[in-house]
């Protein structure tokens, strides 16, 4: 078989990719090994209750008839309607350091005011860090990758201000170690802190099936259960791929979001014609442990009616692989019920996240994996109850996930969410032929793996 | 087609592209982007929508003639005079 453009991975990248394509009447075909969609973002029914996998919080938050701002674009460019994710906004969140809280919402007003009076000699300073943000172009993928942690240390000069402006962009969304790209940072600060945070009532459930729907009605072809072995090549291109079964497919090009060392492996050692390779991607290593209990109360009943709470026990914020095998210091703790939706949800509960030391949790044997899962289940729920109301008595049942589970249903290296600590804004790789979307690319999250997917369509698969 | 077509079809491309736009007040001398939220993304939209409807090629180069109605039903009359 012959496609036009090739598309490995089902997630939220690979479908909207395959969304543009299909529409503009491309031969396309997205490839998935695991048995369902969703990738990082997918979904599952675990003793008669349905899970997300990845879904704290739709970042980029936008009323519906907005016009402008990405959750906009990715709409237009789907040609999808608000409705379709009908996304309710959140209660509030904060950030929570030693003696010092910063509450935010939807409002950027709230942050703002929040930091002028916690850190009142920061008023001016923060005043000029937030025009220089406002005007970055973050959207611009020539650009070289710049430290934030070096910018913001020439506009503020309290330390802790600096680590909690951190703190929520670094864990939803950075791939290096206590630092972020000054990009990712502006892509992270513009959707968390100025757009802000919503959810569909049912979870990622209606974001994945409305765009594997669109793709589908548009006549865009989708094989589960279809892992891509390897990568074909000719000289500098890639030609096609062959899949765990031994079928080949061949493509005029193929746009891969399984990860930058991820598609390289798939691929020859290095591109015979080539003198050196331009882009080298690096594994990355930041990671999580997540519990998911689930409750016999709501959490507003218990008195906790913040939606994620971005916490830090410690004096210096640490955003890196810890040495034990998860990092108890720090967290996110987020209540899928504390969104403004008309109806409550039907069940209470409480996700926690940390970070997470993945050759431990990937060493382990099958009997010591499930005893150690346990024990830190028990381990990071203790340091969230520092946060919020005891709520142990109330669990009915609890479900986590390792760097282990992620690597398992991903195939992502290391088990690693937000991939390689080096991207490649452009999409290119060392082959002609073979683009990123996704995680590697560089936008991260729900909005970013959508606006990934539709600019790599964009510029390399409908522009020529 | 006649400019009076080709304007329609513009419209229902813009209309596609932009569903939230009111476009009743359109004018057609001053530039898109002036009056409504359109970004590149959206003008490689109206470049794909009329390949697809009718196979035209618009090359990179001759993108700045889609900045008003006006002049892109001028320069499409041409291209599609007999479609
Ligand atoms: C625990 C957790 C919580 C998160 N919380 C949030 C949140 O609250 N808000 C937010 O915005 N984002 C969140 N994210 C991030 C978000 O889920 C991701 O950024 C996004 O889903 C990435 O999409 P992607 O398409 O780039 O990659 P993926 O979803 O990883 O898609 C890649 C796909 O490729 C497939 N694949 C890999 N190799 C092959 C192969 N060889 N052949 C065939 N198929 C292959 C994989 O199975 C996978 O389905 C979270 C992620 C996790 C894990």
């Amino acid at each position: 078989m012959h496609y036009e453009t090739l598309i490995i991975g089902a997630g939220l990248s690979g479908l909207a990719a395959g969304i543009r394509l299909a529409y503009f009447d491309q031969q396309v075909c997205v490839l998935e090994r695991h048995t369902t969609i969703g990738g990082l973002n997918s979904f599952y029914r675990l003793r008669g209750r349905n899970h997300d996998v990845g879904l704290h919080a739709v970042t980029n938050y936008a009323k519906p008839g907005t016009k402008t701002g990405p959750l906009s674009k990715l709409l237009r460019q789907l040609r999808i309607r608000w409705d379709d994710f009908s996304l309710c906004e959140q209660n509030g969140s904060s950030i929570k350091f030693p003696g010092c809280t910063l509450q935010f919402s939807n409002d950027f007003e709230l942050l703002h005011e929040q930091i002028n009076s916690a850190f009142p000699s920061e008023k001016d300073h923060f005043a000029r860090l937030h025009q220089f943000l406002i005007n970055f172009d973050e959207l611009d993928l020539q650009q070289n990758a710049q430290s934030a942690r070096e910018t913001l240390n020439q506009y503020l000069g309290d330390a802790m201000l600096i680590d909690m402006l951190f703190c929520p962009l670094m864990f939803y969304g950075s791939a290096k170690p206590d630092d972020m790209d000054l990009n990712q940072f502006v892509v992270m600060y513009k959707s968390i802190f100025m757009e802000g945070f919503g959810r569909p009532f049912k979870g990622v459930r209606p974001i994945m099936k409305t765009l594997v729907r669109q793709y589908k009605k548009l006549g865009g072809e989708l094989r589960l259960r279809a892992g891509v072995k390897r990568i074909l090549t000719d000289g500098n291109r890639a030609v096609g791929v062959e899949l765990d079964d031994g079928t080949q497919l061949t493509a005029d090009r193929i746009l891969s979001s399984a990860g930058a060392v991820e598609t390289a492996q798939l691929c020859p050692p290095c591109p015979s014609t080539k003198e050196e390779a331009s882009f080298e991607p690096i594994a990355g290593d930041v990671t999580f442990n997540e519990i998911i209990d689930t409750l016999d109360t709501t959490p507003a009943e218990l008195g906790h009616n913040e939606t994620i709470i971005f916490f830090n026990n410690s004096e210096k914020f640490s955003y890196r692989k810890p040495d034990e095998p998860c990092d108890l210091q720090s967290g996110i703790i987020c209540s899928p019920n504390n969104f403004q939706y008309d109806t409550p949800l039907e069940e209470g509960c409480i996700r926690v996240t940390a970070l997470a030391n993945h050759d431990y949790w990937l060493s382990l044997s099958e009997e010591e994996y499930i005893e150690a899962k346990a024990d830190w289940v028990q381990k990071i729920r203790e340091t969230a109850i520092q946060h919020l109301p005891d709520y142990r008595s109330h669990i009915i049942d609890t479900d986590s996930f390792t760097p282990k589970t992620i690597k398992r249903y991903t195939g992502h290296i290391n088990g690693c969410v937000y991939g390689a600590p080096n991207k490649s804004l452009d999409g290119s790789t060392n082959w002609d032929n073979l683009l990123l979307c996704g995680t590697d690319q560089g936008f991260l999250g729900i909005v970013g793996a959508m606006l990934s997917g539709i600019t790599m369509a964009n510029n390399h698969c409908l522009m020529n | 087609m006649a400019p009076a077509e080709i304007r329609q079809v513009i419209l229902d491309i813009l209309k596609k592209i932009a569903p939230d736009e009111d476009l009743s007040s359109l004018d057609d001398s001053v530039p898109f982007r002036e009056q409504m939220e359109l970004d590149s993304m959206d003008f490689l939209d109206i470049v794909m929508e009329l390949r697809k409807a009718y196979r035209v090629q618009i090359p990179e180069e001759d993108y700045h003639h889609l900045g008003t109605m006006d002049s892109t039903v001028t320069y499409l009359t041409p291209i599609l005079k007999d479609v």
